[in-house]
């Protein structure tokens, strides 16, 4: 194994993964929010709203992530805004925050609407027959039962959203994978900057995933 | 206090009320009995509008509740129920459970609902479960605890959906205690059970349905002792 390249390149996986993890951030939040949207639309009465939201997560859900990626950054006829402080490519960053929480947002709509499903009808009925409007039960009894049965696969969502993060080096943002790439090309060097690459991955996600671990046990006092 | 006027509900094709008249008085105990399938629950479950009327009008204290301006929220703060799951809050302490509502709803300030809260507990004997969560409870106890969530709310009428139906049969006892004070202290109550027992000691009037009709309706030894309508007659005797 030939690490020699670390003491000169290291700076390249910190920024990646600096950018990796800042792609994630808001490309998870973007996605629980378009996700909660999504969730409320389906589960109203409206039939467009269901419409729309059904057709939204099966074609999403139907596509490869890379693809939709392209169709955004390429096909969308129109340019991204650059913003200062993301850095010389923030137009190709934008594009994969938008491309990655689109694809998200799906899947995060799924979740919460079976977390929200998964809460006993008699809950609700027990909420309205005391007197409460549908958005007080939603907000004091639904929601929080809901959210602990949530809570893991959202955590699970994040970190596949950290790690699918990876294809979009495709369109040249320098995430992680982006900068390995870089790294390998610079040192002829094939293995060795994946595997540091491979490792900085696993120390998120597994970071992340001890956290959630603990958060669910915070929850789980009246289990 | 309850008018009830062709009441009529069909979920599809099935028609599960079929015409339903009645007049519920005030510190009446209206015991409804009757085969399962025959409606009584989702008779009950139309009077606090859980369920929507297909058809007919429901006149609680003066007002329309089926007419579509009538405000529910309002309506149903007056009208307690409980259900033969108890559906309690599993989230929140006993005492958040019971009161959530008097606090969001009524705007009554924490102090004055919990003091609330604790004087009910304390007539059902459960002070000490103040702080617990209902997975900690026995059926029993999840039960009297819906009990007073309801009564907390200080509700003119009483529904009870098959309150004992879920319980273990020595729990069934205090729970059935419970209800019977109530009654002493002259609530109204309207109660779907097959306690028959019940039905004969507290109930000030006995309602059979089946097949969604009040096949017959009357003092409860009455129907006990000389059922009149055939399906009752053949009802008792099954439960008897």
């Amino acid at each position: 194994m030939n690490f020699s390249f670390l003491p000169k390149y290291y700076p390249f996986f910190i920024i990646g993964a600096k950018n990796t993890v800042l792609l994630a951030l808001f490309a998870v939040a973007l996605g629980v929010v378009l996700g909660v949207v999504l969730a409320l639309m389906r589960i109203s009465k409206n039939k467009i709203f269901n419409f729309i939201s059904t057709a939204y997560v099966e074609i999403i859900r139907g596509t490869p992530v890379m693809v939709q990626i392209f169709i955004i950054y390429y096909g969308l006829p129109f340019d991204f805004p650059s913003i200062g402080f993301l850095g010389s490519n923030s137009e190709e960053f934008i594009a994969g925050v938008v491309a990655l929480s689109i694809n998200s947002g799906a899947y995060v709509a799924e979740i919460i609407r079976s977390g929200i499903q998964s809460v006993d009808k008699g809950q609700m009925e027990a909420a309205r027959s005391l007197g409460m409007p549908y958005s007080t039960a939603m907000r004091y009894i639904i929601v929080p039962q809901a959210f602990k049965n949530i809570l893991p696969a959202l955590g699970n969502e994040f970190i596949v959203v950290i790690k699918e993060s990876a294809i979009v080096s495709v369109i040249g943002i320098n995430e992680l994978m982006y900068n390995a790439n870089t790294v390998r090309g610079n040192t002829f060097i094939p293995l060795e900057p994946l595997i540091v690459a491979a490792a900085i991955y696993f120390i998120l996600t597994f970071t992340l995933s001890k956290l959630l671990g603990l958060v669910e046990r915070r929850l789980k006092v009246s289990d | 206090m309850i008018k009830v006027a062709d009441l009529v509900k069909n979920f599809g094709d099935l028609k599960v009320l079929k015409n339903i008249n009645t007049h519920i008085e005030k510190g009446e105990v209206v015991v409804i009995v009757g085969p399962s399938g025959s409606g009584k629950s989702t008779f009950l479950r139309c009077l606090n509008l859980l369920e929507e009327p297909t058809g007919g009008q429901i006149v609680f204290e003066g007002k329309n509740i089926t007419d579509k301006n009538a405000n529910i929220n309002l309506l149903r703060q007056n009208i307690g129920m409980v259900f033969q799951q108890f559906n309690l809050f599993p989230h929140m302490t006993v005492l958040e459970n019971i009161t959530l509502s008097p606090i969001k709803i009524k705007n009554m300030s924490k102090a004055e609902s919990e003091k609330i809260a604790m004087d009910l507990l304390k007539q059902v004997g459960l002070e000490d479960k103040a702080k617990t969560y209902p997975n900690q409870l026995s059926g029993g106890q999840k039960q009297r605890i819906a009990i007073v969530r309801a009564l907390a709310m200080s509700p003119d009428v009483m529904l009870f959906d098959e309150p004992t139906s879920a319980l273990d049969p020595e729990m069934v006892g205090e729970v059935l205690e419970v209800m019977k004070n109530l009654a002493k202290q002259g609530m109204t109550m309207i109660v779907v059970t097959h306690e028959m027992g019940f039905a004969k000691e507290v109930g000030t009037r006995l309602m059979f349905m089946d097949d969604g009709k009040i096949v017959e309706e009357g003092k409860p030894k009455e129907i006990f002792n000389n059922p009149e309508h055939h399906r009752t007659k053949e009802f008792l005797r099954k439960v008897l």
